[in-house]
């Protein structure tokens, strides 16, 4: 009992349970899914059949080289679309189903720490199958890259992923307040979002108001800053300068994680004025 | 007696799916739901094409691979609404183990339940087909479209889906984990073998026969004949066959896909009885 006591007797509050939730969330998502190996093989798989088909349909027209390499990179980062839709903007909606969410919401850690966790989790994880969809790009397909400035390729890929889980983290909540529409809402945004920011061509052959509508979504720019930096030719397919998509990209992280915590802010106030949020209606 | 439990078993799965399928929100919704997903695929290929092409739609390619998708929709549509059924019943309601002791026709029930995604794939087979004659100089003439070839085929490739359909949810059944990628997987493998959106010369040549294997390549492949005739025959891959050979391919390869779909469903659903898997659930 002494034993049992002792253990438990110490609690991290403050910045320590901030940081033990984040890395207690991030680890299912880090250790848990690499136990079910065969799922990541799918998670390969299921981009690579796309990014098969679309390089056969260059090859078909006679493309430049260049757009084949465009949609082996487009199907890497189809990977944490679909991780940003289905493990962040819907995952509440899934604890809601399970009944984990009231549990969220009663412990005494922050919502916004089992996000980050959620987020920082679901990022190393497709960060590995957005690897392996380029190796084979690379092995299946012959493309090369030529990067031209490591620390811009850095940075544009660091803040493309800054805002797009922080836009993952503001839809948690958004897709909270659906019903069963969040499933559907989820399914709807894959295609059109793959057509509106240009993951298999670039994104400055659309017109100008469509791509800066577009540029909302972090991939669009990060995408479009990525191809100018690896592809020897890629400056000419830009739509706007590294440069300024890396500025846009700052901007919108700063948005979206600040709109993430007031949203959040928001749902945990409904959870406990309502006491409906939480209830799972299938 | 068992003709009405079988005509029930898919009459009322039919309804059943069609009311999962569209209550979740209202009718304005569920149309544009249905028809964005499939026209912004169209429209990728659209722009890749318009891209490289510098917007020459007038190629014998542009309809090949426009009409090819645009039918494509009903691989995803019927092949995975059927298969879909065991998961949404089994993960999802947890109701596949009533329907099991209910008094109806178990395959019927789930082919029954792919009939909703078959609507919901037509109109936006129907929508994608018209934007590109209206909009993307799609050049196909009413009066000189074979018909009955046409109609032939599309029902024949249908039911063709559904069976195969039948056979993803028999192999569904048997899963754990893994049975929401099984129709995916399966519909983007016969998207590339069953060249939908560029001819299958384009394959490595040792790949090729996967293609000449499924029925799918030939369906496609009949129906953009009956609709744009010359247009589909100016490729070399199946330029050598008839529409009436291709028919009898098509026909000979559904009767043999149905058999074994048959085969197949009855094999795993009897280990799924004996495993007791009708009602596990893993909440992945």
């Amino acid at each position: 009992m002494e034993v049992v006591s002792k253990k438990y007797s110490h609690k991290n509050t403050g910045w320590r349970l901030f940081l033990s939730t984040i890395i207690a969330r991030a680890y299912p998502r880090i250790i848990g899914q690499q136990r079910e190996i065969s799922w990541m093989v799918f998670e390969v798989v299921m981009p690579m059949l796309a990014v098969i088909a679309y390089v056969f349909v260059y090859r078909a027209l006679n493309a430049p080289e260049e757009y084949i390499g465009f949609v082996v990179m487009g199907g890497a980062m189809t990977a944490f679309w679909m991780n940003i839709l289905w493990s962040m903007s819907s995952q509440l909606y899934w604890e809601k189903e399970q009944g984990n969410l009231a549990l969220y919401i009663m412990a005494p850690n922050s919502m916004m720490a089992i996000l980050l966790g959620m987020a920082l989790g679901g990022m190393l994880a497709t960060a590995m199958r957005a690897i392996a969809v380029t190796l084979l790009g690379i092995w299946l397909f012959g493309v090369t890259f030529t990067v031209s400035s490591y620390l811009q390729l850095f940075l544009v890929f660091m803040l493309a992923m800054i805002a797009l889980y922080g836009m993952g983290m503001m839809m948690a909540s958004a897709f909270l307040m659906f019903g069963r529409e969040a499933w559907h809402i989820a399914n709807l945004a894959q295609e059109p979002i793959f057509l509106a920011s240009g993951f298999y061509f670039p994104i400055k052959s659309l017109p100008f108001w469509v791509a800066a509508g577009a540029s909302i979504i972090p991939l669009t720019l990060g995408m479009d800053a990525m191809r100018q930096l690896i592809f020897p030719t890629g400056v000419k397919f830009g739509f706007l300068t590294v440069q300024l998509e890396i500025a846009i990209l700052a901007v919108l992280s700063v948005v979206f994680v600040v709109t993430a915590k007031v949203l959040l802010a928001y749902v945990e106030k409904l959870a406990v004025r309502e006491g409906r949020i939480t209830e799972s209606r299938r | 007696m068992q003709t009405s439990t079988s005509w029930r078993s898919f009459r009322m799965a039919a309804w059943l799916g069609w009311v999962i399928e569209s209550n979740w929100t209202d009718p304005f919704l569920f149309a544009v739901y249905s028809i964005v997903k499939p026209i912004s695929g169209a429209a990728i290929l659209v722009i890749m094409y318009g891209i490289i092409s510098q917007g020459n739609f007038d190629s014998a390619l542009f309809p090949y691979i426009y009409l090819g998708n645009a039918f494509y929709i009903y691989v995803g549509a019927v092949m995975t609404g059927v298969s879909w059924a065991v998961v949404d019943d089994r993960e999802h309601y947890k109701t596949l183990k009533y329907m099991y002791i209910a008094p109806i026709h178990i395959p019927l029930y789930l082919l029954g339940r792919g009939v909703a995604r078959f609507v919901t794939g037509s109109i936006a087979v129907f929508i994608t087909i018209l934007a590109g004659v209206l909009f993307l100089n799609v050049d196909i003439n009413l009066a000189e479209v074979n018909w009955i070839l046409f109609l032939t085929t599309l029902i024949v490739g249908v039911v063709m889906l559904a069976l195969l359909g039948l056979l993803l949810a028999g192999l569904t059944l048997t899963l754990a984990r893994h049975e929401g990628f099984i129709g995916e997987a399966t519909a983007g493998a016969l998207y590339i073998f069953s060249g939908a959106i560029f001819p299958l010369d384009v394959l490595p040549a040792w790949l090729r026969p996967i293609g000449y294997f499924m029925p799918t390549t030939y369906w496609l492949e009949l129906l953009r004949r009956s609709l744009v005739g010359n247009v589909a025959q100016a490729f070399p891959t199946l330029a050598n066959f008839s529409n009436v050979q291709i028919l009898g391919i098509m026909l000979g390869l559904s009767l043999f896909f149905g058999v074994v779909s048959i085969y197949v469903f009855r094999w795993c659903d009897g280990i799924a009885r004996e495993k007791g898997l009708i009602d596990r659930t893993t909440n992945y």
